[in-house]
Order: C-alpha cells, then structure tokens, then sequence
C-alpha cells in the first residue's frame, strides 16, 4: 500500500546491531556499495536479479497483493523496485539503454519505496513456489532491508528486538527471575488441574534435552497451552529436559533484516546454551520462522547439528557430544507424533469433541524447512498429531494449504501495530479459506504451529468477525487430550508437601 | 567474396563471441558466488538424484509454471518445444552427414515437425505477446525491452517460415556459407532477402543473450530453491565466508 511504512529504529537500536544510527550523509554510494557485496556473496541475489522473464506467474500469488491490489505488492512488482536499480548500476543493458529495460537511478524516492514495500513483504516464499525458476522474493528482500539498514534506516520492530534479545537472552525482555516464576506458575496451574507434579526446568545441567521456543510461549495465548502441553509430553516420555535462561528464545529475527552477522550471533545463543548445559539433544517448540532458522541454519550458522567436516573445530566441538540417534534439532511435533506411533501417550481424543478443527501451515515450516524423514512430512505430521487428539478435522482448500499455503499476514517481521492495516489485508486470503470451511464443514478452530501466526490470528480473527480464542496451538490439543499418569481428573488431592504448605 | 558476406562473416564471428565469452562470463560469475544458506523451497528432493529429477521436470516440462498459470505455461511450453526442434532442424546446415548427431537430425521426425515447428513458435509467441499486453498485472510489469524480445522471436521464426513456404532460399550455399563459417573459410552467403533478415535477427539473438533476462536459460541450473538438497541438519553446509567467521566455544 502506497505510504504504509513501519516506525525507523532508534539510533541506539541501529548501532547495537552494528548498523549506523540514522540516514547517513552518502547513502546513495554506500547503498548501491553494499548491493554489490550481498551480488558477491549471495547467489540467489546475483541470479534472481538477472533471471525474471516478467513471465507473470507470481503475479496473483502474494497474500498482500491480493489484499490490497497493490501492483507494488506483487512480487514481481516488489523485485523490479529493486531489480530497476540493479540494471542500473550493475548491467550492461541498464547502463546505456535504461528505459528500454526499466533500469532508473537510486534516489530518494526509491529508498523510500523499498523501506516501504519491503516492509510489505512477509518472506512466506510463497511466490517461489510458483516461479518456473525458483526466484524467491524473500531473498530480495532480505537483501533490500540490509542495504537499509547499512544506510541507517531499520525497522523499530525487529532491530528493537534483537537488541533485547542480545541483552536479555528473548524478544520479550523477560529476564531470568520472571522466567522462573512464570514457569512455576506453569506447574502449579498443571498441577492444580491434573494433580500431578509436571515441571517445566530451566537451566537445569545434565539435563538431556534442551527445548529452544520462542519466548511468546510464556506468556502469549494461545502459546502458553503448547509450551503446557510440551511439557505434558515431556513428562509422560520420562525424559529430562530444560529450557534456558540464556536462550530463551527461538526466534531470529535477524533473518528478517537479511543479516548473517546478526543472525549468526542470535544462534551461537544456542549453541553456548547446550554446551553449558551439556545437552545431548536439543529440540524445538512451535514457531515457524524459527524452525527454519533451526532446521535449515543452525547447523550452518552455529553447527548445531550433525555431519560436520571432522577438521571442522567449530562445529565438533558441539556436535561430538550430541546423541547421533535424533536429528538436530528436533522438531516437537516430531518427537510427539513419535510417542504417539509407539503408543507411549494415553490419549483421550473425546476430551476435544467440542472442537472441529482445521489446521493452518505456517509459511515457513511448510517451505522453508521439513518434519520427519521424507519431504512432505511437515505437512503430514502436524496433521497426524492433530488426528491422534481430536476427532474431528477437515482442511482448508488445497490451493491454501501444504507448499500453497497462504501466510497469516503477519510474518517476516510485520507482526507490529505500525502495520495493522496491511496485516489485516494481508490475512485476507486465510480468512476466507478458513471461512469456507466455517461454512461448509462448522469448523470451529485453526490450529498453528507458529508464534507469530497465533499472534496475527488472536488479532485479525475479529475483523473478518471470527473469534480471536479460534485459534489455538497443536499442543494445546495435544494437552487438552493428554491422560496423565496418576492424574486425579481435575479434583487435585493435596500434594503431601503442599498440603503441608497451605496448613503452616 | 562480396562486401555483403565480408559483412555478414564478420557479424558472426561477432555474435559468436559475445555469446560464448558474454554466456561463459556469466555461467562462471555465477557458478563462483557462493551460495551461504540452504534455502530449497521445501518440499525438496534429499538426494543428488532427487534434484537432478527436479531440475529435469523444471527444463522439461515447466512444472512450476504449469503449478502456477496454465496459458503461460501452454504458450510458453509450445513456443520453447518448438524452438527445440527447429534447431535440430537448423542443424543440417551446419553438420556434415560423418556427424555423430546426423542420424539424429535426418529423423523424418524432426525434419518434418521442424518445418512446422515454426508455426508453434509463432502461436507461442503470439499467446505470450497477447498475455503480456492484454492482462493488466502482466503489462505493469513489461518494460519495452519484454515486448521487443518477443518481438525479435516472432521475426525469427516469420522470417524462418518464408523461407520454408514461399521463398526457398538456396540451402547448398547457405550450407556452404555456415560451414565456411566453422572451418574459418569464409564462403559468400546467399543474397537473399528473407535468409539475410534472418540471419541478421539470430545474430542479434545471441548478442544480447548474456545481457538479457535470455539468462533466465542458465539461471534455473544455479538457482538455490531448486538446485539445493535439502540435507542441512545431516549435513553441515558452510561457505568460506562465513566459515571466517566461526570462533570456538573457549576462543
């Protein structure tokens, strides 16, 4: 949308990630210097901007595009606003007959274009879907934001919350005392409920398991129901698990502004995390974009992972002392649905028949990453595990759904206020997907395994008058269905110690 | 010879060269950029094979295209198809019959299909033109130089079938001239209208194929969505840049 653009970062915010402060004096030749160097170092970069035919496939496939009708927002449309300047500067053709190719001049109006509709971007990868050569927008626009962000303009959103995420170890700023009660509040709410003891560690050494998730699951709702129902699955699988104070976020945020510095930096958090705490395997809880950055990149930014090069001393040294048994890192629902096959959880699937659901992929697990052993799975798994829970599902049109599937509208760092007006349009084409199987099926829920989808969808649901309690989180079934071992069904005896408690 | 096939002589020892060093120059430029991440669009092969499958379908059939809108993808798969077997036809100008590839060219298939197979690229071309100006999304995003491309083609292959169905050219001195051509002893070119447009067009064909988004042709086989196996946690994959910037735990 013309003039919609998201609040500058501050200058302390800019230079905390290495970036200056504010619109520096010689932007043009700095912007179009590091263009060059993303064109060295990036091949999808140098590719892409040379590729496109302007066949048109990808033209009616971006969510914000079809929410708003912006020509801006199609993704072609979105790539030229930048591929223009590159034909300028960086090709023959641009050169020495601009027009003929639609090559212009970086001026101020087109910086002002990209922090626009670079903002306008969400990076689902949707478009790369349908691009008869893989272009992906996405690419594009990492690359722009980290020329913005090298001439001093960033986005308040994601350059604030990295800097948090620096100084605090989350997005949220919840430091390590807060943690810690918010998850004894956790147990006791657990507890209070099932009558058992379920704990939810932090920074606990020797442990076996460290479980990376975004921090939203501490507080968020729906979130918070998954990260109780991870914990349920935890406790029932007998395994020893924590979570960190240090890393106590999934989410990378870095990935948005295109910087592998930065990126690097916030996923060396977790390699740090595991080798203090000694860990053997680390696992992930439901967010989408940092499942990508986990299951795609941390080996590569942080080797959190397998299969390093034995002289690779960097890597090694995490990696030797990870079991090669389990991939890493592993997904929750992977290691959910496992339990589920070798019926380790006792489910009671009624527990869920108030509910029809229906279940959103988020953008990035669905084409950014993958679950289980074949392609695919991340399609199939988190179905499964919400079939093995409910007994009453149904998709969502096959076009919106699995590699197809529309983004919520508020990924790729536009999951702030600033943007409401383009996360509500964007969210358009989701919403009447979900609508029509409102209708025809009485869907009553939309399950995700996304932060940022539950976040967008707790509040757009209202404006295409659907409740924001629709959505909810696929452990939040999974919880919802769990039978506890030695559970007391909600009229909780006395714990002895806390018996004790309450009478002193 | 004439100042005409002097002319003409050099215009494609010219072409040529742009192509091959301007493709070359391209082609190394991007096979030498690293690529740091593993971004395949998922879902993805996890083998070699599986994305060597992958790519096959992407070259042969178009099989995101088709995915994403089915005229484009007809018109453009017709005029891309028949383009092929006009150069095998074309290849009996510059093949002697000891070549590997003549009994490849001398099929009945390709010879007949390919004098028609200038018709497909007319009818792919005119669909993709009419596409291009008739939708509105896709006239946004058209500069002149989309139309002309198509344009150039469209002449290509009208100024091929004139030759074929009205005006025969004479092929034994073409053929004599384009061998003369790879032999670096020059013969004088046909005088010819249609045949001089023709060879005018095709030479300017290949001198803005490495200028062009004509890049497109190599770009599929190093684009990381498709070209990538998606093996990252088994695997870990780290270019030297960025491996610069590893530093170990005590460091």
């Amino acid at each position: 949308m013309e003039g919609t653009k998201p609040f500058f970062a501050k200058p302390d915010h800019q230079k905390s990630l290495g970036f200056p402060g504010e619109l520096i004096e010689n932007w043009h030749d700095t912007a179009i210097g590091k263009m060059g160097d993303l064109l060295g170092k990036y091949r999808s970069f140098q590719v892409y901007l040379d590729s496109c035919v302007k066949c048109g496939a990808c033209t009616d496939k971006c969510h914000y595009y079809l929410g708003t009708k912006d020509p801006k927002n199609m993704p072609v449309g979105r790539q030229d606003l930048l591929r223009s300047v590159y034909r300028r500067y960086f090709t023959f053709a641009g050169k020495y007959f601009p027009k003929l190719v639609g090559a212009r001049d970086l001026t101020r109006e087109v910086l002002d274009d990209w922090y626009s509709y670079f903002h306008q971007c969400s990076q689902c990868r949707r478009c790369s879907v349908f691009c008869p050569y893989g272009i992906d927008t996405a690419e594009i626009s990492m690359a722009a934001r980290e020329i913005l962000d090298s001439v001093g303009i960033g986005q308040k959103y994601c350059n604030e919350i990295i800097g948090k995420c620096y100084t605090i170890g989350n997005n949220l700023g919840l430091p390590e005392p807060a943690l810690r009660d918010t998850l004894e509040d956790l147990e006791e709410e657990i507890f209070e409920e099932r009558g058992v003891r379920v704990r939810l560690p932090l920074d606990e050494e020797g442990a076996d398991v460290l479980l990376i998730t975004p921090s939203a699951d501490f507080f968020a709702e729906p979130h918070v129901d998954g990260l109780m129902g991870y914990a349920m699955v935890f406790h029932e699988a007998g395994i020893k698990w924590t979570l960190s104070s240090y890393a106590s976020e999934a989410a990378n945020f870095s990935m948005f502004i295109g910087s592998y510095e930065n990126m690097k930096k916030q996923a060396e958090r977790i390699r740090k995390a595991a080798l203090d705490l000694g860990v053997k395997r680390i696992m992930h809880g439901e967010c989408g974009h940092a499942w990508r950055v986990a299951y795609s990149f941390w080996n590569t930014l942080a080797g959190v992972g397998h299969g390093a090069d034995p002289n690779d001393k960097y890597a090694q040294e995490l990696q030797q002392r990870l079991d090669p048994n389990f991939p890493v890192p592993q997904h929750i629902c992977e290691f959910t649905w496992d339990l589920i096959q070798r019926n380790q959880l006792n489910l009671d699937k009624s527990a869920n028949d108030d509910k029809v659901l229906t279940f959103h992929d988020s953008c990035n697990v669905a084409r950014a990453s993958r679950m289980g052993d074949t392609p695919g799975g991340q399609f199939e798994i988190p179905r499964k595990i919400i079939q093995a829970v409910c007994n009453n599902y149904v998709d969502m049109p096959r076009d919106t759904i699995k590699e197809s599937t529309f983004c919520c509208g508020g990924g790729g760092g536009l999951l702030t206020d600033d943007l409401m007006e383009v996360r509500v349009k964007g969210a358009q084409p989701r919403m009447e997907a979900l609508n029509r199987v409102v209708e025809d099926h009485g869907v009553t829920n939309m399950a995700a395994i996304c932060a940022i989808c539950k976040s967008q969808f707790a509040k757009v649901l209202p404006y295409y008058k659907m409740p924001m309690d629709m959505i909810v989180s696929v452990h939040q079934l999974v919880r919802d269905a769990l039978v506890l071992t030695g559970q007391t069904n909600g009229e909780a005896e006395a714990d002895p110690d806390e018996a004790q408690a309450e009478e002193s | 010879m004439s100042f005409l096939s002097v002319a003409y002589v050099v215009l494609f020892y010219f072409a040529a060269a742009v192509f091959i060093f301007g493709l070359t120059y391209r082609i190394t430029k991007y096979a030498r950029t690293p690529a740091p991440l593993k971004i395949p669009t998922m879902p993805a092969p996890t083998t070699r094979t599986g994305v060597a499958m992958r790519l096959g379908r992407e070259v042969v059939f178009f099989e995101s295209l088709f995915k994403s809108t089915k005229w484009t993808w007809l018109f453009g798969w017709i005029f891309h198809f028949s383009l092929l077997l006009a150069f095998f036809r074309h290849l009996r100008y510059a093949l002697t019959p000891d070549s590997f590839l003549w009994p490849l060219i001398s099929l009945e298939v390709v010879q007949t299909f390919g004098k028609y197979a200038g018709y497909g690229m007319l009818i792919g071309l005119t669909g993709l033109l009419a596409r291009r100006i008739f939708v509105d999304r896709v006239r946004y995003i058209s500069s002149p130089s989309d139309y002309l491309h198509l344009i150039l083609l469209l002449a290509i292959a009208g100024s091929g079938l004139l030759m074929t169905f009205v005006s025969h050219t004479d092929i034994v001195q073409l053929k004599a001239f384009v061998l003369g051509l790879f032999y670096f002893d020059p013969q004088p070119v046909p005088n010819s209208w249609f045949l001089l447009t023709h060879l005018t067009l095709v030479a300017l064909l290949l001198i803005i194929f490495p200028i062009s988004k004509l890049l497109h042709a190599p770009g599929l086989f190093f684009s990381p969505t498709r070209n990538q196996v998606d093996n990252s946690r088994d695997k870990r994959h780290v270019v030297p840049w960025a491996a610069r910037l590893d530093s170990t735990h005590s460091d």
